[in-house]
């Protein structure tokens, strides 16, 4: 906790904003980020998490709602006044500046002394890996170095929250995965709060202590990464992170630990992560790389289907596996923790097992019938 | 002659024949003397431009400068607000339109659509009248600034097209970057959009400072005796007084003093910055 009291860096307290009456961007919208958190707002495009990132810098007024930025209440204030700072997707360099021209225009508005300028900026230039570009204007830039000036600009603030809208969605794909290790460095560099906007949730799952999971303007769930990846809110969350395997059927046993469901495959056990009764209609899911597949027949006590091998996607590290099981494809991942050579004899258009532990299945979702 | 020097043969004829031929003739006729029918003789003499020198015409010069950059600055100031409002607005073809659509009418005629709308008869006076907020018609028209008003008018469109089209260039975010890092939103504009647009601000200014240099009509139809332009003088010399070298010796000083603004500008445009 702070000086101040409070405890949560930015707060959302049930904000709606509506574009025009066909467009909700955001319905009904709360969240709370602790201070210093690395938070990403994850979800499709058009569902709203740009939105909430501009009414959190001050670009959009909510229609309704309160937003506090430290405990305070900044529903009113414009950008300018409030103590957070943007990265923009496209970077919004100012192309008619030097790269020390960018990071120094915060400062330059508040009319810093030429020494002090020069120390903050060289600070940053250092902090962002930019030594040696300072005299460079933007066009003369790669992506990367681009993504590095945007960061040094927004921080030489010092701003209490950092704001990043998808900040790597222009580089390529190495490119991102090492800036993305850099921005999770300078996070732990500058201890600030950083809230990131993305699409990608390999993106979001790898840097972020919390994630809020947005679609059609709603939070459909904060969580950690582990929280979300192994017990969605609901299908859409299960189904937007990671690969999966969904089940529906109807509960026909129900013991302390486990259900029985009849599906469309049989009878399939899984674990009771929500209290049911017999009768009730049920969703639960297997993730793809607790789902075995083998020749011989599994080990007592395991879910199991029969099916065909129709596709086999073998990526060096790991093996992804579709199995046809009743005009349904089952997925499964194998990791290649030995020589692959040695451990694989499983080809296309195979008879196999398809099996998994009912410990490892999620229930999602019980309606009651 | 090299073979890739047949490829700018036609450009070279074409300059030639319509720029560089014209202007050596001008330059040439501007060191003769007029005979008594109209006519134009040897020898060779600077006598018109010191005529040109000697008085009055310096004082038509300098207000020929006056009314066009008081006019350019008039255009500058409507046309940033309204390229700004076209670059943003969702209706940016539309507006786009409504801008060029006067053109599609006659210059002369537009002109006379402003004798009749602030004539002494004009509907501007019949209104004032109606609404007994006058007595009498105001004169609106035949001084210079009438015709401020209607070069303004007339070039509005010179100077709106070119800002809008380097505005609708603009990467508004920047707008919203520099508000984010401490800028209201008239700073943001004026310290990041401006530098941004400088080109086509500039092509606006010479677009509508160098025709209203020239112009002739329209001091002609809406102007004064006080407001008699060297374009008009111009004319009167070679229709009225039928002295053609002075005549163009007054042209070569407008031809001067256009590349003379337009070199400055272009100098103090290159200067700063960059």
């Amino acid at each position: 906790m702070d000086k101040d009291g409070a405890v949560y860096s930015v707060e959302l307290e049930n904000v709606t904003k509506i574009f025009d009456e066909s467009t909700v961007a955001m319905k009904n919208v709360s969240l709370k980020v602790k201070k210093g958190e690395f938070f990403s707002i994850l979800g499709p495009s058009g569902c709203g998490k740009t939105t909430t990132l501009r009414i959190i810098g001050g670009f959009e007024t909510p229609n309704e709602g309160t937003v506090r930025i430290d405990g305070r209440r900044v529903n009113n204030l414009p950008p300018n006044r409030r103590p957070v700072n943007m990265v923009f997707q496209n970077y919004a360099l100012f192309p008619h500046l030097s790269v020390f021209e960018n990071i120094a225009f915060p400062l330059r508005l508040k009319k810093m002394t030429e020494s002090e300028i020069r120390e903050k900026v060289e600070y940053m230039v250092e902090l962002v890996k930019l030594k040696g570009q300072e005299r460079k204007f933007p066009r003369q830039l790669s992506g990367g170095q681009k993504q590095r000036v945007a960061l040094a600009r927004a921080l030489v603030n010092e701003p209490r929250v950092l704001l990043l809208d998808e900040p790597l969605s222009s580089l390529d794909a190495k490119l991102r995965q090492y800036m993305l290790m850099e921005l999770d460095r300078i996070h732990d560099e500058v201890g600030i709060t950083f809230i990131y906007v993305t699409h990608d949730q390999a993106e979001a799952m790898s840097v972020s202590d919390e994630i809020a999971v947005m679609n059609n303007g709603v939070i459909e769930q904060v969580g950690t990464p582990p929280e979300i990846y192994e017990s969605p809110a609901n299908t859409f969350v299960a189904g937007f992170i990671g690969e999966t395997n969904f089940f529906v059927g109807k509960v026909v046993d129900v013991s302390s630990e486990y259900l029985k469901v009849e599906t469309r495959f049989g009878i399939l056990t899984c674990y009771k992560d929500k209290e049911a009764k017999i009768g009730d209609t049920v969703e639960f899911m297997i993730r793809p790389e607790k789902v075995y597949v083998t020749k011989n027949y599994p080990p007592q006590n395991m879910n199991f289907l029969r099916g065909k091998v129709d596709q086999l996607i073998y990526l060096g590290s790991h093996t992804k596996y579709y199995i046809m099981v009743e005009n349904t494809l089952i997925r499964s991942i194998k990791q290649h923790t030995r020589y692959w050579m040695d451990e694989s004899t499983i080809s296309w258009d195979d008879e196999v097992y398809v099996w998994w532990n009912p410990d490892d299945s999620y229930l999602i979702k019980v309606t009651g019938g | 002659m090299k073979r890739h020097d047949i490829y700018t043969l036609p450009i070279l004829i074409w300059l030639s024949l319509f720029f560089t031929i014209p202007l050596s003739i001008t330059v040439i006729m501007s060191f003769m003397s007029s005979t008594p029918y109209g006519g134009v003789t040897l020898p060779f003499t600077v006598g018109n431009y010191v005529e040109i020198m000697k008085g009055r015409i310096l004082a038509i010069l300098w207000r020929t400068i006056r009314i066009s950059a008081l006019s350019t600055l008039i255009t500058l100031g409507l046309s940033l607000p309204v390229s700004f409002f076209m670059a943003t607005s969702k209706w940016k073809n539309l507006l786009l339109m409504a801008t060029i659509i006067p053109f599609w009418t006659n210059f002369i005629i537009r002109i006379f659509a402003w004798i009749f709308l602030l004539g002494n008869n004009g509907m501007l006076n019949n209104i004032l009248i109606q609404l007994g907020i006058v007595k009498n018609p105001i004169t609106f028209l035949y001084n210079s600034w009438a015709v401020v008003v209607v070069i303004v008018y007339t070039y509005l469109p010179y100077m709106i097209l070119p800002i809008y089209s380097a505005m609708e260039k603009f990467d508004f975010s920047m707008i919203d970057a520099a508000m984010d890092l401490g800028a209201t939103k008239i700073r943001a504009i004026f310290k990041v959009m401006f530098p941004s647009i400088k080109g086509g601000i500039t092509a606006g200014i010479l677009f509508v400072f160098i025709p209203a240099l020239g112009s002739y009509a329209i001091p002609e139809l809406v102007g004064g005796r006080d407001s008699v332009m060297l374009g008009n003088l111009i004319a009167w010399e070679i229709t009225t007084a039928r002295n053609w070298p002075y005549a163009t010796a007054l042209s070569n000083i407008l031809f001067v003093s256009t590349a003379l603004a337009l070199f400055l500008y272009l100098k103090i445009q290159g200067s700063d910055g960059k």
